[in-house]
């Protein structure tokens, strides 16, 4: 009876998004205040309705209700209980509807920050959300209702949760990605309000600005849990396999990396306008690329869910409707919109266009090639796929002019900036770095390898940028400190996000030409050394599990005689379903991670294993968090939430109230 | 005479179209060297590889054919599309689901003796999942690939 009360609320917060959907947008194009006033009310019942859902599925599985099919498909008696919840989106229909749950929940808060902007903004950018939501729930209720029974018998038990997604990994990393992607909804929404009023201004940017940055953070924490259980989880290798399932979260971040530096230019010069609406409508067409990609079963994938074809087409046909209608909609608009064309062949404008072209040309590889086999099997019939090296020829030298740039763009100027003045304040930079780039390698790793000096150099290079600039900016305040109060959490955080790359890229660079691993068949008593360390194996004993039972081999880990870790990997059956696990073991660090996997065990007791040595590889997802806190940080802003004050001063001349950071390099930053 | 805002925008999309192609150009050629084309059992058996190409192949494990090299990780099998086979051979660890009667998906190269060199082993990851590679290749041999899923025994 329960399972059919949530069927029931999906079907009324079906209900609730189609009014959410029409009205307020048809009260906006009226004029009709009342329809408008209607969207607040209607996007909170709306995440009532959905939210009931998801508590009653919820409930479905934590009390082992096999009449319900994904819950019998996906859930078990013996499962732990936190696995048992989050079985909920272990499979395509309750990820979806967390999915839709998520969108709702983003609704919901558009809803109740955005008491400042004009009511018919609002209401426009709720009716899209609405419409957005009213065709996610009519795909689950046409094509993957969560809810469905199982008639007329109900197993006596559930197929259980697939082991590889028994992990802390697969709490966190769906959920954090799921909510990332979609609020790169809610800046679309702005950028189709925006060309639907025919009003982007510099108000619209704004408005939008703290949106896309809090989106940004979410999808950067979401991707790199997503790298990090990838890592330790492995059989699919390393912290990133440029899987096609892994990319289009990563175009989408790319597209909203760019346009978190576009709007910046937007809000402050209204130049690039009809560029960052174009990029608002990329960013949220990365999103539902992802859903379509990793729901329609196209691509061979370790994320792909059982596939069914009728769900693809629908999924397409939500992305047609929606990005085609925005992009139509953008061509009748865009001729419209009038950028001022003012800036200097060498300014600030000129850098971020810059990084809005390597970004883009980046997003745009990346799409090629993991689009690619699907459209070559769909013209010749072939099946292919796209080797690592492809991605890996193509990012790497678009990443290293990109963090050239970085490093030159937050010290030039708005407008017009001399080659003089960027030679003042970076010529000593750069030869730091040049002298930095070789030397800290070899003193850290004892080693010389060029793209570890390129990569230590350019992080370098990012750093003591940084350092130059914060020492400019406060060279005329009374005090050091200040000088650091008097700056904006909008630099702070453009600056710290800017360190984050830099912890990035050291990591990446360094693990990618460091790391060490090598496989081996060892007898208990037997030793193997890599990279200085000595990895003994002592033996294995049987263990049993909750749901599992398990073989746990033990590994002395010395160096130098010195003990460092104990490591140990085990090999486990799931009970349920007789499926085998391997589990690695891990001593991390800053500096480096040993890791042991286990392969299989011979008749004669010896274990197969691999044994890694990954010097740096935690800083990569170091660097993610920085980012991604630095883009929260920017998002707090103090000017965002004086928005009712700020409307008015953007009626001033362009500019307005923080277009002066050319006098005042002090107030300024923020991009 | 082009007015100057005229000429810097000009000037701008000219930097941003040549950015474009060098990039397209770059990228095109990266993809050209880097694609790996996919065949199944009955197209290796029949020579439409060469000797010495990376590809992939993709298919079943045949039942019994998996064996291990106690002294080391060597371990050679056979894929099958229940047509024809081919011999596989592999120094590593071996996927967690890589089972007899499963459906792999092997990158590598065939070696002068005929036998696929593979440098990687992909097994599916979800007992109800089977890569399309792998269905494609039963579906040209003409053999229902959803007889061989959920450990449905082949009729064959």
């Amino acid at each position: 009876m329960i399972p059919e009360l949530g069927q029931f609320s999906l079907i009324l917060a079906f209900c609730l998004s189609i009014l959410l959907g029409v009205m307020p947008l048809a009260g906006a194009a009226t004029g009709n205040r009342l329809w408008m006033n209607m969207g607040r009310p209607l996007s909170a019942g709306l995440f009532v309705f959905l939210g009931i859902c998801l508590v009653i599925l919820a409930h479905a599985f934590v009390t082992d209700d096999f009449s319900v099919r994904i819950v019998a498909a996906q859930s078990n008696s013996l499962l732990p209980m936190q696995y048992k919840v989050t079985a909920l989106w272990g499979g395509h229909e309750g990820s979806f509807l967390l999915w839709t749950f998520m969108l709702s929940g983003w609704i919901l808060a558009v809803g109740m920050f955005s008491k400042s902007m004009p009511g018919e903004f609002v209401a426009r950018v709720l009716g899209v959300l609405g419409l957005l939501c009213a065709s996610y729930i009519l795909f689950m209720l046409a094509t993957s209702n969560p809810f469905d029974r199982m008639v007329p018998v109900p197993p006596a038990d559930g197929a259980d949760l697939n082991t590889a997604l028994q992990d802390i990994g697969f709490i966190l990393h769906p959920p954090t990605l799921y909510m990332g992607y979609v609020g790169f909804s809610v800046v679309f929404a702005f950028a189709i309000s925006a060309l639907l009023s025919g009003r982007l201004d510099a108000a619209w940017a704004r408005w939008s600005r703290p949106w896309a940055n809090v989106s940004w953070a979410i999808l950067t924490i979401g991707i790199a849990l997503g790298s990090w259980w990838a890592y330790y989880e492995l059989g699919w290798g390393g912290w990133w396999a440029w899987d096609p399932v892994e990319n289009p979260p990563l175009i989408t971040w790319l597209f909203g990396a760019a346009l978190i530096h576009s709007l910046a230019v937007t809000e402050k010069r209204r130049v690039f306008k009809s560029w960052t609406v174009l990029l608002a409508i990329l960013a949220f067409a990365g999103s539902l690329l992802g859903t379509f990609i990793t729901r329609s079963g196209l691509l061979t994938s370790v994320h792909a869910f059982a596939s069914d074809p009728s769900r693809g087409v629908f999924i397409l046909a939500i992305l047609g409707v929606f990005v085609g209608g925005a992009l139509l909609l953008y061509a009748i608009r865009a001729p419209l919109i009038r950028s001022e064309f003012g800036f200097g062949s060498l300014s600030r404008e000129l850098f971020l266009l810059a990084n809005n072209v390597i970004l883009v040309v980046a997003a745009a590889s990346v799409f090629l090639g993991t689009l690619f086999p699907m459209v070559y099997q769909a013209l010749t019939g072939d099946l292919i796929s796209i080797g690592p090296p492809y991605f890996n020829i193509i990012f790497v030298p678009l990443m290293i002019v990109l963090v050239i740039l970085l490093g030159i763009g937050p010290v030039s100027r708005w407008k017009k900036t001399s080659g003089a003045h960027l030679q003042q304040q970076l010529g000593k930079v750069a030869a730091a770095s040049l002298v930095l780039g070789v030397a800290l390698p070899l003193i850290i790793l004892l080693d010389v390898s060029i793209p570890a000096t390129i990569a230590v150099a350019l992080a370098v290079w990012i750093v003591l940028g940084i350092g130059r600039d914060l020492a400019t900016k406060t060279a005329n305040k009374p005090s050091l400190w200040q000088g650091l109060r008097s700056l904006t959490y909008g630099y702070y955080g453009m600056q710290g996000a800017h360190f984050g790359v830099a912890v990035m890229l050291v990591g990446v660079a360094l693990t990618s030409y460091f790391s060490t691993e090598k496989s081996v068949l060892l007898q208990p008593g037997e030793t193997v050394d890599l990279g200085g360390y000595d990895f003994l194996f002592t033996g294995s004993e049987r263990i049993a599990g909750p749901n599992y039972q398990a073989n746990r081999a033990e590994i002395l880990v010395t160096r130098d005689g010195e003990a460092v870790a104990d490591l140990y990997p085990e090999l486990r059956v799931y009970l349920a379903s007789g499926t085998p696990s391997t589990e690695m073991a891990i001593d991390p660090s800053l500096w480096r991670d040993l890791f042991v996997t286990p392969g299989e065990i011979r008749d004669n007791g010896a274990w197969t294993m691999t044994v890694y040595v990954k010097p740096f590889v935690r800083w990569i997802w170091l660097g993610a968090i920085i980012m991604a806190l630095s883009a929260a940080i920017a998002a707090a802003d103090r000017r965002y939430r004086k928005l009712a004050r700020v409307r008015k001063q953007t009626r001033t001349p362009a500019g307005g109230a923080f277009g002066h950071g050319e006098m005042h390099p002090a107030s300024g930053g923020g991009t | 005479m082009m007015k100057p805002h005229r000429r810097k925008r000009l000037g701008v999309i000219l930097f941003v179209a040549f950015g474009l192609s060098v990039a397209v150009m770059l990228t095109l050629f990266a993809l050209s060297q880097n694609i790996n084309m996919f065949y199944t059992p009955t197209e290796v058996a029949n020579g439409e590889v060469e000797t010495g190409t990376m590809f992939r192949i993709g298919g079943m494990v045949k039942d019994g054919s998996v064996e291990q090299q106690q002294e080391s990780l060597a371990v050679s099998f056979v894929t099958t599309d229940f047509v024809h086979d081919v011999p596989i051979e592999y120094e590593g660890i071996l996927p967690d689901l890589f089972r007899e009667g499963q459906g792999i998906v092997a990158e590598g190269r065939l070696d002068t003796l005929g036998v696929f060199q593979a440098s990687r082993v992909l097994a599916k990851h979800d007992e109800n999942y089977m890569s399309p590679e792998v269905r494609a290749a039963l579906e040209q041999a003409g053999v229902n690939p959803d007889n061989h899923q959920f450990g449905a025994t082949p009729e064959d």
